[in-house]
């Protein structure tokens, strides 16, 4: 249904009068211009769409807009501050931990969300949070270090 | 050599501006004839260009597609021609700017096309000396180049910039014999690992790929697609999605096609259109294609024969000594996270497609023949391609896009759905491996009878040394001649990184498996006394060493398995460690691979690349394999075609083993080509069983036990 959808997407507010219904993933990538999620399976099996709602991971693929009226919506293209990789993002690189890139705006949502809530998260912790996202060039064990250097980080 | 005509149309300074352009006509060093046959043309070159700032441009046909070639190409050129990393631009894949290139696969951006770029760069370098020589009234050899500044070696006050010589001037030169390169031993740049110039852009979410594309007025096309493979459109009721607000339907005889402004209307309205089909009769499935194949491959073709393989009655041979198996593997998908995708802006006189292909210049004359242009009318652009893996060497998506583009007169973007995805995929094709070999009184292999059945000959050929043996391939893919045998499959085939050689030599590495087992000796030692190539012999000791192998007969109850493979240049072994468990799931728990592919340009990009390919490989030994009904494709998302993932990803062990004595060769393929035979020989080790099919899902393992 058309209706007037409010919400705070990365710091700034965001004000559509649209059908409701209609994906996160999909308003984001055609009305809003932010092209960073990524479409892999439109069934929330990959991760690569995935962004931030309200604190935790959410795929935007299967998240209709009616579920993130008033909410803090943050993506990949929010994660770093003022023109500065967020530690993460660095860690990635630093780490080696993509190689396509196609996943990675995903995998680093899903990372940052568990990072806040737990900034210093085993590494079994880290290995069944993310294996709910894929990656095919198999980047996986540098992934995985990335964020465990930042976890590290938090636990001096 | 570079025809005038292209020079002319190219017209590289007012791409440029001023400044210096290199281009290079030399053939390529091409070793095999697969490469040439593979559309290498008589003319590849490679170009640069130094502009006015001081900037080094380089222009190159291949794509970045994750393998690292956008960094590593850089470095080639950086070091021979003596600037910083940074100070080199890069533009890849675009067909208006780029010189022609027939494709990025088989491992070949850096083996084939390194060459030519670092000979481009060292011409460039020799021509900024010639200049600088006169600008500072010293003879050339009196000069040295390092980080974009030309001085007396002397005297390094008396210096000039890149950027002072390039400005003004307007040099073309081109290069028709091999340039002098650097010697190893002086490399600042290769052999380094700086980190990869993609990188920002990919954490970031900046970087573009085809689907991120936004054109004002673009439309989002669906289009109408079959319920399985063969099937023919007899009626599609358009009238409801017709009368959805903003909906445009396209129908033509071979398409039928929904636009919208909205993705998610587009395929809304696409639901709505009612299509009867003719489907055939389903025959084939996962488990009976196999006869099929063995019954439809047609003629074999010898693909290496030694010694006399009628030499002794095979009668007289012990059973004991007497090995003869039949290995097979199913369908496997290439599954990029990106699907195919493509925006095509076509005008009346020219068209403008982003696409994510491998092969830009191929679908340029494939676009430019479905939309009635000259090829020189059209211009693909690729932007990153989010992964490739031989998948993106085919798709029609971006003539798809472009005839709708032609139609509507707008815009227009396909992107397939990841059903869509799996639907039209050129899967890896399903394919069977017969080998008669025997074993003489020494333990030493007598005779090899290889067959391969479907998955083509790249890495049949046995690098063991055996007296007798033949090598024969039939119903594969060729691609020297570029022929697919459509017929033999029940959908599309093609190549799938590294084709072939993951089947070949999971069944050979197998096979020398049992030979080993059954000659009573270690496995490791076993090949070693089939093997004299030092490389190879270097890299399994390199495996063996890291890893802390273990001489002993196996089975030996501590699932460890070794493979190696001979591959794009490359030499590799890898040596896995696994456990089954009682409901025979096997969990990987460690992998090492060691491998020599001469000078390594980026040793950090090269682990990457090797560990992904081992990623990967977990893939079709495990748990990929592609169920089907006819041409009905059954697994058409990730809920039931199982990727490796997190969980299932062991630690991996890199051992990039120097040897400096050998130009670079091939990196993103070699290594995927041991795992299935790894897998397989570590799962015998822990259980005695053997695997002769791929994947080894927990039910054959079971079966096996």
């Amino acid at each position: 249904m058309k209706r007037i959808v409010q919400f705070k997407l990365n710091g700034g507010p965001v004000d559509l009068d649209t059908d409701d219904q209609r994906m996160l993933l999909w308003v984001l990538r055609t009305d809003l211009g932010l092209t960073g999620a990524k479409y892999g399976c439109g069934e929330g099996i990959c991760g690569a769409c995935a962004v931030v709602v309200d604190g935790e991971a959410r795929r935007s693929c299967l998240t209709p807009l009616s579920q993130v009226g008033g909410s803090d919506v943050l993506t990949i293209e929010g994660l770093g501050k003022e023109g500065q990789l967020h530690p993460l993002q660095q860690s990635f690189i630093d780490h080696g931990a993509f190689q396509c890139g196609y996943c990675t705006p995903g995998m680093l949502m899903d990372a940052y969300a568990m990072l806040q809530n737990d900034p210093r998260p085993s590494h079994d912790k880290i290995v069944s949070q993310m294996d709910r996202n894929l990656c095919r060039c198999g980047a996986h064990q540098r992934i995985v270090k990335a964020i465990e250097y930042i976890a590290k980080a938090a636990k001096d | 050599m570079v025809a005038a005509s292209d020079i002319h149309r190219r017209d590289f300074h007012r791409l440029v501006g001023s400044g210096i352009v290199v281009l290079f006509g030399l053939k390529p060093t091409t070793p095999s004839a697969a490469v040439e046959g593979a559309g290498y043309p008589d003319d590849l070159r490679a170009y640069l260009a130094i502009g006015a700032d001081g900037r080094v441009t380089v222009f190159s046909g291949k794509v970045e597609m994750g393998q690292g070639v956008l960094t590593s190409l850089a470095q080639m050129a950086a070091e021979e021609l003596g600037v910083d990393l940074a100070s080199i631009d890069m533009v890849l894949g675009d067909t208006d700017k780029c010189p022609w290139d027939a494709g990025t696969f088989g491992s070949m951006s850096t083996r084939f096309f390194g060459p030519t770029l670092r000979a481009a760069a060292a011409k460039a370098r020799g021509i900024v000396q010639t200049l600088a020589a006169a600008k500072l009234g010293v003879s050339a050899d009196k000069l040295m180049i390092a980080k974009g500044v030309v001085s007396v070696a002397a005297q390094p006050d008396r210096r000039v910039s890149f950027a002072e010589l390039a400005d003004g001037v307007r040099i073309t030169e081109s290069v028709s014999q091999a340039a002098v390169l650097r010697a190893a031993a002086n490399f600042t740049v290769i052999g380094r690992s700086p980190k990869r110039l993609d990188g920002i852009e990919k954490v970031t979410g900046a970087a573009q790929y085809a689907a991120d594309i936004r054109l004002p007025g673009m439309l989002y096309a669906r289009i109408l697609r079959p319920p399985l493979h063969g099937a023919i459109l007899i009626n599609a009721d358009t009238t409801a999605a017709e009368t959805l607000p903003g909906a445009i339907v396209v129908k033509r005889e071979d398409m039928v096609a929904v636009l919208h402004a909205d993705p998610e209307a587009a395929a809304s309205a696409l639901a709505q259109i009612r299509a009867d089909w003719r489907s055939p009769e389903a025959t084939l499935n996962q488990d009976t294609i196999f006869e099929h194949l063995l019954a439809n491959a047609g003629a074999a073709t010898q693909i290496a024969a030694k010694g006399d393989l009628t030499k002794g009655d095979l009668a007289t041979v012990p059973a004991a000594d007497l090995f003869e198996t039949r290995f097979v593997k199913g369908y496997v998908a290439h599954a990029p996270m990106e699907p195919h995708a493509a925006v095509a802006d076509v005008r009346h006189d020219g068209a403008t497609v982003w696409a994510s292909t491998q092969t830009p210049f191929p679908t340029r004359d494939g676009i430019a023949a479905a939309l009635g242009f000259d090829a020189k009318a059209v211009r693909v652009i690729t932007p990153f391609v989010g992964g490739g893996f031989g998948g993106k060497s085919a798709g029609g998506q971006a003539i798809e896009a472009a005839r709708l583009s032609q139609i509507c007169g707008k815009p227009v973007m396909v992107e397939r759905t990841r059903a869509e995805e799996f639907f039209y995929d050129t899967f890896d094709p399903a394919s069977v491996v017969k080998i008669s070999s025997a074993l003489d009184r020494d333990g030493m292999i007598s005779r090899w009878d290889y067959q391969v059945f479907a998955a083509g000959e790249r890495g049949a050929a046995t690098f063991y040394d055996i007296p007798n043996l033949r090598v024969v391939s039939a119903g594969g893919i060729s691609y020297a001649g570029g022929k697919l045998p459509t017929a033999l499959h029940p959908f599309a085939v093609g190549p799938w990184r590294a084709p072939g050689a993951n089947m070949n030599v999971f069944a050979t590495e197998s096979q020398i498996d049992i030979m080993a087992a059954g000659a009573a000796v270690d496995p490791l030692a076993f090949r070693l006394k089939h093997i004299t190539d030092p490389r190879m012999r270097r890299v399994l000791e390199a495996a063996a060493d890291t890893f802390g192998w273990q001489p002993a007969i196996r089975p030996s109850g501590k699932g460890y398995g070794i493979a190696c493979s001979s591959d794009a240049g490359s030499v590799v072994a890898t040596i896995a460690e696994l456990k089954v468990s009682k409901d025979g799931r096997i969990t990987v728990l460690r992998m090492v691979c060691a491998q020599d592919m001469g000078i390594v340009v980026n040793p950090e990009g090269a682990r990457m690349q090797i560990e992904g390919g081992l990623t990967m490989g977990l893939g079709y030994a495990l748990t990929e394999e592609l169920r089907f009904h006819g041409g009905d494709v059954l697994d058409r998302n990730f809920d039931s075609y199982h990727l490796p993932r997190f969980s299932t990803v062991p630690r991996i062990e890199v051992v990039l083993v120097k040897n400096r004595e050998l130009q670079p060769q091939g990196c993103g393929e070699p290594a995927i080509t041991t795992v299935g035979g790894a897998i397989a020989n570590a799962v015998f080790d822990a259980t005695g069983a053997r695997m002769m099919r791929l994947p080894m899902t927990p039910k054959r393992v079971l079966a096996s036990i």
